[in-house]
């Protein structure tokens, strides 16, 4: 007892008294699903490989990307990004340009040749895949990335599928397509072209295959009764934009009318306008609102000098050109129906694009499948009704678009790896969702979209170039960091430092923080001040 | 037209650190070695503003000092939360002597600092708006007058709260208090009384004067650090709710605090020799019935018949945009 004059305790640290004990409810950290990756057909994991490109880590961005989908140069140009739709920064601004950072990290990895990382090792089974189209080349490549051999037989002449045969040069340039097909081959996926599966049960049997996967496409377009006299000269879109591909374009005269209303009419009367058509007139039998085709590829199309008739039907076609087309109305319910007004279109071709169906001779003699409008009905596993045979893409019922068929393409890959090694696939648990609610948009700076620079209309309409160019390095990394990062946490530090009682631990970069329960009093300052909503208050059980 | 690319870092500067910024560029909070002046165990309640607005300037004042820094407590909340005998939450050389004379024992212990040589040590003093505004004030202003080498800290919580929440002369108008009840022809603290103490410290026209929030860390932190930097008798004024005597959500302190600065109601800038130099615009303006209703100190306003005193509250805000220049648009020159 050596203390000084009226002292009798030795001096202590509050760190002695745990405040934690006054808690009733206790913040923890949390991951929510962002709306981008919900929205995604490719199951994309967005907010994820955005946060590496707003670190200017490209390379690993793209590695990020691929994991679930290989073909992002294409995605980045052809995707309709449901994901911008869903974005949680459109109620704030406008959404972030999710698509244009994906073809930035996709033209990326073009220029600097990054390639997937090889298989671990081999799994000694073997898989079928038909069809090279966007489907086919995704599971292949998801599946080779398991360690399985892979074919791939190809009716066609290139690989592609409809990203070759159906999309025009002036969206999807053929040099990226190659470039991405290419890097899947480099895997060591073998590829036949030029060749038609017609029995698919001999065709695995033959190359002893252990599960197959069809993606066939659809490819056969449909057909409407259109009385026509025999020199009329009428076409089907399939085969017009198929043509496009070949040595000899398809002569479409000077004056173009396409029947349909869905993205492939857009596609083939901007086709004819490259071609030197004068006029492109579309004829469709509904109104705008209820047109299929996208509202960006319409105004794209009007802005190239193609013409559309809303409301109309085709019932004539004479031989000297002369269209009859009926004016309709809607009915309460929203269907056309005739008004039995008439008028006539000068035309010199008429191009058909009233949808496709799908060519399933390869299937003849298979037990057990069902075959529904058309299309091969598949469990939520994209196995179809014959075990170890698996479908997806545009032969499945589906949206028909590219990214969707990717998302088959992959999806299919895990539950055949899950089947080949019979240990079924389970998908995890999904996370709650990221809702705008979640977020403090105090924290984010204002930052207005950045929009791609577009081809000037007079060069549109006459060559196929790339209508919609891509980002530069500045732009993408700036359009990567408008990203609110909704739901997970980007290390912003604000937990750490708004906590009055020290009770947030950091961990450090890359390794998030933790709660100090020791001390923390549950305020929920740190739940409130957090930016993306990665934080949330529990009750402490009692 | 000469162009000039701005980088763009997601969240900027709002947030407490960022990934995408250079080490050097980000706050003092941010770090993982920041002192925490004020440690953890401390008893302050839930969401104490006061305890976050301490630690942010003693951190802050501790990396412009090279941590040679000494501190002087007045009697308040952050000294009864922080140390009650034998325990302290300090982790710097810190003292506390009376509740009126904190200024007076920073002065002391400067001039000692001064007599024996030791002009690399620096000296804070802190305490309440009880502390600063009212009790200590004679010393405060004394030690304005002598241009004594200190920084003093206030930290504002418009009320006594550790007593019991009576009204002090930084409580603002219509607050209902312990001694201000919100009852009668004029319910809470009366309009037309209270002090402005940042106003008064430019009148000694002392080389450095400026107000801050517990809402605006950078702010705060670039305040401190050029106080620190200046010799001479300097005066920070830091807003800090307080979830128990405001009768706020202790979650919504930062919020709060934020919502002050938006409205208007605490206006942020810096003076320099008595001279206002420079004001921080609201980014997003609201009006003050976004922060009043968040408060029960104010529920009254809320009531039938309150519309003309709420209107006087939003003139107060009004004027100092007016008067400081808050918008960005009228902030230039």
């Amino acid at each position: 007892m050596n203390k000084p004059f009226a002292i009798t305790l030795d001096v202590g640290s509050s760190l002695a008294n745990k405040t934690g004990s006054w808690r009733t409810e206790r913040p923890e950290y949390v991951d929510r699903l962002p709306p981008c990756n919900t929205a995604c057909p490719a199951g994309e994991n967005i907010q994820g490989w955005l946060y590496h490109a707003e670190g200017g880590d490209y390379e690993r961005a793209w590695r990020a990307l691929v994991e679930d989908n290989p073909l992002p140069a294409i995605m980045g140009r052809v995707c309709y990004h449901p994901c911008e739709g869903a974005c949680n920064r459109a109620l704030h601004d406008a959404p972030v340009g999710i698509n244009s950072v994906e073809r930035f990290l996709g033209d990326e990895a073009l220029k600097q040749g990054w390639a997937f990382e090889p298989p671990a090792g081999a799994s000694g089974k073997r898989v079928l895949v038909i069809g090279a189209g966007p489907s086919g080349l995704s599971a292949a490549c998801h599946l080779r990335r398991f360690g399985h051999a892979v074919k791939i037989v190809e009716a066609g002449p290139l690989a592609g599928g409809m990203m070759r045969f159906g999309i025009p040069k002036y969206r999807l340039p053929r040099d990226v397509l190659d470039g991405e097909v290419q890097r899947i081959l480099d895997l060591g996926v073998e590829l036949e072209l030029g060749r038609k599966v017609t029995d698919i049960r001999a065709e695995m049997a033959a190359g002893k295959f252990d599960a197959a996967f069809l993606a066939v496409g659809a490819h056969i377009a449909k057909r409407a009764y259109i009385p026509a006299g025999s020199a009329a000269r009428m076409l089907d879109a399939v085969s017009v934009l198929r043509d496009m591909e070949g040595a000899d374009r398809p002569m479409l005269g000077r004056r173009v009318v396409v029947y349909g209303g869905g993205n492939t009419a857009l596609d083939v009367a901007r086709t004819a306008r490259r071609l030197g058509a004068s006029e492109a007139i579309i004829v469709y039998r509904r109104n705008r609102e209820k047109m299929p085709a996208h509202d960006f590829e319409v105004e794209e199309a009007l802005q190239e000098g193609v013409m559309i008739k809303w409301l109309s039907t085709i019932r004539h076609m004479a031989d000297a050109g002369t269209l009859t087309v009926e004016k309709m109305a809607l009915d309460d319910k929203g269907f056309p129906q005739p008004t039995g007004e008439f008028e006539t279109l000068e035309a010199d071709s008429l191009v058909l694009a009233l949808g496709q169906d799908v060519d399933l001779s390869l299937l003849d003699g298979v037990p057990g499948l069902e075959i529904r409008d058309g299309v091969v009905a598949v469990g939520p596993d994209m196995m179809t009704g014959y075990p170890g045979i698996f479908a997806g893409g545009d032969m499945v019922p589906s949206e028909r678009t590219v990214t969707v068929a990717v998302g088959h393409g992959k999806k299919a890959a895990r539950y055949i790896h899950g089947w080949l090694c019979g240990n079924p696939y389970r998908p995890g648990p999904k996370h709650e969702p990221a809702a705008f609610g979640n977020l403090n948009l105090w924290y984010y700076s204002d930052a207005p979209k950045t929009v791609r620079p577009m081809l000037d209309v007079a060069r549109r309409s006459s060559t196929f170039d790339e209508v919609v160019r891509g980002l530069d390095e500045t732009n993408a990394l700036f359009e990567a960091r408008r990203c609110l990062s909704c739901g997970n946490c980007f290390e912003c530090d604000n937990c750490y430092g708004v906590c009055p009682d020290n009770a947030i631990i950091k961990l450090g970069p890359g390794q998030r923080y933790e709660i100090n329960t020791d001390y923390c009093k549950g305020c929920g300052i740190c739940v409130e001040e957090c930016p993306c909503g990665a934080m949330r208050m529990v009750p402490e059980k009692i | 037209m000469t162009q000039q690319v701005i980088k763009f870092y997601q969240t900027g500067t709002f947030t407490v650190g960022n990934r995408l910024l250079d080490e050097s560029q980000r706050s003092v909070q941010a770090n993982m070695q920041r002192t925490n002046s004020l440690n953890s165990g401390h008893r302050a309640c839930q969401g104490c503003g006061e305890a976050l607005g301490a630690r942010y300037a003693i951190d802050a004042a501790m990396r412009a000092t090279g941590n040679r820094l000494i501190a002087v407590n007045a009697t308040g909340c952050l000294e009864v939360f922080s140390t009650p005998y034998p325990e302290s939450s300090w982790q710097i050389p810190w003292i506390h002597s009376l509740f009126g004379n904190a200024a007076a024992v920073a002065s002391g212990i400067a001039a000692a600092l001064r007599v024996r040589g030791q002009d690399d040590v620096r000296v804070i003093a802190q305490g309440g708006d009880g502390g600063t505004t009212d009790i200590g004030f004679g010393c405060l202003s004394g030690m304005f007058e002598r241009n004594d080498d200190v920084l003093y800290v206030c930290y504002d919580n418009e009320a006594y709260m550790n007593t019991g929440v009576q009204r002090s002369s930084a409580t603002p108008p219509t607050a209902r208090t312990a001694t201000t009840m919100a009852v009668g022809e004029e319910p809470g603290n009366p309009f037309g009384t209270g002090k402005n103490v940042p106003l008064i410290a430019m009148a000694h026209h002392v080389p450095y004067v400026a107000t801050a929030t517990v809402a605006n860390l950078r702010d705060l932190e670039y305040k401190v650090t050029k106080a620190m930097a200046i010799r001479g008798a300097r005066y920070i004024h830091v807003h800090v709710p307080c979830p128990l005597g405001w009768g706020s959500d202790p979650a919504l302190t930062i919020r709060i605090a934020r919502l002050a600065v938006e409205s208007g109601l605490f206006p942020l800038f810096e003076a320099e020799h008595g001279e206002v130099t420079a004001r921080t615009s609201i980014r997003r303006p609201v009006p003050v019935v976004e922060y009043l209703k968040l408060q029960k100190r104010f529920a009254h306003l809320f009531a039938a018949g309150a519309e003309a005193r709420l209107a006087r509250i939003q003139a107060i805000a009004d004027r100092n945009i007016a008067h400081f220049g808050l918008l960005a648009a009228e902030a230039a020159p």
